[in-house]
């Protein structure tokens, strides 16, 4: 069934895409961009005039403030129609997200009760459960709840110790155990509760009713940011859940843990660029109207270059996410062509661009710590003050490289994740790997055959991909199954995968939107490209030199050292003048506009 | 009793307005459309009339005059709530042209209560309601801020200087919509927006109208001069300056 599909999770390493194959968000038609516009005006109407309030945990605010967006629809826009939901694609849920993503606390919320919440049940409960929950879930009667992080279980998930007993009637399970960081725990109806029933060493997933006799949450933990999103402890002492409350089989707890994850993981790169985009039109709107010196802020090139920056990633991150929506759901089709079911077929999707969910999680939670670090910067004191949205932005945004597995986890998952499957022979890592070496074992190198602007580009994004390919068969001499404890340099291949995936697909973009002959001047999307590939050359070779000098292989090292100097060599541009271009659209727009 | 609820397609209301071709047409390039306020506001409380059910409302329909280019905003009204549209095949020239139009739909079919906007939120012309009426040869009441139904007879206040009238008029009629005649417009629901593309939306030609006017030339607001400080101690200069550059005094 793998085979149907286009491109496989990974696979992009291996194959050079063409533009026409990957979607865009220029290409988002008449009734999602509705659906967006529907979801900017409940921010406008119910999230932004309730800030203030919804960051102090006014009782009952957040609840009615989902319970209206369920009114509009908007708990309910991937699920099935059967269920209470209107059916609309992956690619169209991730554009909601990121509009409401732009939400703060509302958006964490909103995040954890359609995403980590609801899903598990709509992927994998039975036809009862699905029954008796997801039409509640997707109207908003019911709010949902993923109980999964223990005090000793964070990022090794498995090692909880929640417990659930068969009951001697064997009609329920006696729940008991701890669990914390619990979003929207205040108020859930519905828990998906991870425990291991009687001795079992791995975990399964159960679907717990919030009032239940037994269960005690503890207040709201005081936080650095989202504030106003419900985070709770909440303790279950024998609790009887019913055991047709089963979600999935007995001992499958992990693996919908795990699936759930991916999914939320490319969610949240969606969610970031909504914020980015408020928090950048926030920045440009400051630039716009402080002065010094008796010039705008706006004006010096030390603005300009600050602004430009969180367009330039911003553009990139949302480049990569929709390319990676679009694969996520052609592979949601295929596997139904091929007579997988509903959930299943959902959840095979995710776990198939696993990878690219990882990165893009750690691509778009990093790019929106920079924006926001340089929104307050470019506010200066003032960004500083609690007056200023610069404020709320810039600790909400810090969780995001956090929850949905840290960044740590999820680098060290992208580069595991991409050597496995070359093992595998799902990829063909290790044969193009070894085309590299050859390569790198010739006095001189090819030359570059210049032929074209994006042909330039490609021919570059190519090599970054020989970078990765190099260190993954380099390490793999040297360390072997060990591996996996040289964490610095699976870290150094990760950000190398990342750079050269979301780089390629803003490459991709940049073109595609040329040829379908999108809005704005294409001569300012050629800049953004210019400059991106700037950086992450640099980027690349730092961290492959990194990566091969941390080996300790010193006979190879020179030859490296030579591989990745040229893979590198991108031609230069003046990047100050093309960063000031870009920022001198978003000056005049006065508004995020790209 | 039917509803038509006029439309226009402006212009976000934060648009950076730009002008080409010589300043005689806006540059339209990355403008976001969007339903006229006024009339997005008017087409809410056709809605809310129609959901009382003691106002015996078979339908809602939106009318717009405009290019193909404008459906999605007459799908958003439909997103909204609209029953049904129609889409009159022509650029709206001037307010005469555009009323000739809607008039020409409206004799073509019954309608019982007309709403336009008091303006659009582009050119800004308050025109076109106040043709309407006169080419139709019914009633039509301007700047309401409140509608009702009662007994058949249409009860409505507006805005008059420094007051309120009320009024009461038979039907059908022309009701001029401003703030006022609904709190804020609705935001389409999911079901409604996976509704309106099973919608009629019905496209028909335009009647031969010459329009009465041309736009000559648009002219954007002059950028504010630069602020100029003057020392508070400095009483003489202030004068000066008021007197002789600004020439205000």
């Amino acid at each position: 069934m793998e085979q149907q599909l286009n491109i496989k999770g990974c696979e992009f390493l291996t194959k050079t895409t063409d533009a026409n194959e990957i979607f865009i968000p220029e290409e988002f038609d008449e009734e999602q961009t509705m659906i967006a516009q529907t979801c900017q005006d409940f921010l406008e109407t119910e999230v932004f005039c309730n800030l203030d309030r919804i960051d102090q945990k006014e009782e009952g605010l957040m609840r009615s403030i989902l319970e209206k967006s369920g009114e509009l629809g908007l708990l309910g826009i991937s699920l099935p129609e059967e269920y209470g939901g209107f059916g609309q694609s992956f690619l169209t849920s991730m554009y909601a997200n990121e509009v409401l993503g732009a939400g703060y606390s509302f958006s964490v919320a909103y995040s954890a009760h359609t995403g980590i919440g609801t899903l598990p049940i709509a992927y994998y409960g039975n036809q009862d459960q699905k029954d008796r929950y997801l039409p509640k879930l997707a109207s908003g009667e019911a709010m949902a709840a993923f109980c999964l992080t223990e005090p000793g279980a964070g990022s090794d998930a498995n090692a909880g110790k929640t417990k659930a007993v068969l009951s001697e009637d064997e009609k329920y399970y006696i729940l008991n155990g701890q669990k914390m960081w619990i979003t929207n725990g205040g108020f859930a109806d519905v828990q998906v509760v991870f425990a291991k029933i009687g001795s079992d060493r791995i975990l399964s997933a159960l679907i717990v009713d919030g009032n239940s006799e037994g269960i005690e949450i503890k207040p709201e933990e005081a936080k650095m940011g989202i504030k106003g999103s419900s985070t709770v402890q909440i303790f279950y002492n024998d609790v009887k859940v019913p055991v047709e409350n089963l979600l999935g089989r007995r001992g499958e707890g992990f693996r919908i843990a795990l699936y759930t994850l991916h999914m939320g993981r490319i969610k949240l790169g969606g969610n970031v660029i909504g914020a980015a985009k408020r928090a950048i039109t926030q920045s440009v709107n400051y630039a716009n109207e402080r002065k010094q010196f008796g010039t705008l802020i706006s004006g010096f090139g030390s603005i300009k270059y600050k602004l430009a920056e969180q367009v330039i990633r911003n553009f990139a991150n949302e480049s990569a996410v929709y390319r990676a929506s679009k694969n996520v759901d052609e592979a949601i089709e295929a596997y139904q062509q091929g007579g997988m079911e509903y959930g299943k077929s959902h959840m095979e999707a995710f776990v198939q661009y696993e990878a690219e969910a990882a990165l893009l999680k750690v691509y778009g939670s990093e790019m929106l710590d920079y924006v926001v670090d340089e929104m307050v910067q470019i506010m200066g004191g003032m960004g500083f003050s609690s007056e200023m949205p610069a404020d709320r932005a810039y600790r909400d945004s810090r969780i995001n490289r956090i929850f949905e597995g840290t960044n740590e986890i999820n680098r060290i998952w992208v580069a595991d994740t991409v050597v496995k499957r070359g093992h595998k022979h799902k990829i063909d890592v290790f044969g193009q790997a070894k085309q590299v070496m050859e390569e790198l074992e010739a006095s001189e190198f090819k030359a570059h055959p210049s032929s074209g602007y994006f042909e330039d580009k490609a021919f570059f994004i190519d090599r970054f991909k020989k970078i990765a390919l190099m260190i993954i068969e380099a390490a793999s001499n040297k360390f072997g199954r060990k591996m996996a404890h040289e964490q610095e340099i699976l870290n150094n291949l990760s950000d190398i995968v990342t750079l050269t995936y979301v780089a390629e697909s803003t490459m991709l973009r940049i073109q595609k939107r040329e040829s379908i002959q999108a809005q704005g001047d294409q001569n300012l999307y050629r800049d953004i490209l210019d400059v991106l590939m700037v950086d992450v050359a640099d980027t690349i070779r730092k961290y492959a030199m990194d990566a091969i000098y941390s080996m300790d292989s010193e006979e190879d090292e020179e030859k490296y050292r030579r591989g990745i100097q040229h893979f590198t060599d991108v031609p230069m541009v003046n990047v100050k003048a093309a960063r000031r271009r870009i920022a001198d659209k978003l000056i005049e727009e006065n508004r995020y506009c790209f | 009793m039917k509803i038509l609820v006029c439309i226009s397609n402006v212009p976000d209301t934060t648009t950076k307005v730009r002008f080409v071709n010589d300043n005689t047409q806006l540059d339209t390039s990355g403008i976001q459309w969007v339903i006229n306020p006024w009339d997005e506001l008017a087409l809410t409380r056709a809605l809310q009339l129609k959901e009382d059910s003691s106002n015996s409302i078979e339908s809602v329909t939106v009318v717009h005059v405009g290019e193909k280019g404008s459906e999605p905003t007459i799908r958003k009204a439909l997103a909204i709530g609209a029953d049904d549209a129609i889409r009159v095949n022509a650029d709206p020239l001037d307010a005469f042209f555009t009323a000739s139009q809607l008039a020409e739909v409206i004799r073509q079919r019954d309608f019982d209560i007309i709403f336009t906007g008091i303006e659009s939120s582009d050119y800004n012309g308050a025109a076109v309601g106040g043709m309407l009426s006169e080419l139709l040869g019914y009633p039509s009441v301007s700047a309401v801020s409140s509608f009702e139904m009662e007994n058949d007879q249409a009860k409505i206040i507006r805005e008059i200087d420094g007051g309120k009238e009320q009024i009461s008029s038979s039907l059908p009629l022309v009701v001029i919509a401003q703030k006022g005649i609904a709190i804020e417009p609705r935001i389409a629901n999911m079901r409604g927006i996976m509704m309106a593309r099973k919608k009629k939306l019905e496209v028909v030609e335009p009647v031969e109208t010459e329009p009465m006017v041309e736009f000559a030339d648009y002219q954007l607001p002059q950028a504010k001069p630069p602020c100029k400080m003057i020392d508070p101690e400095n009483v003489q200069e202030l004068v000066d300056v008021l007197q002789n550059e600004a020439k205000v005094i």
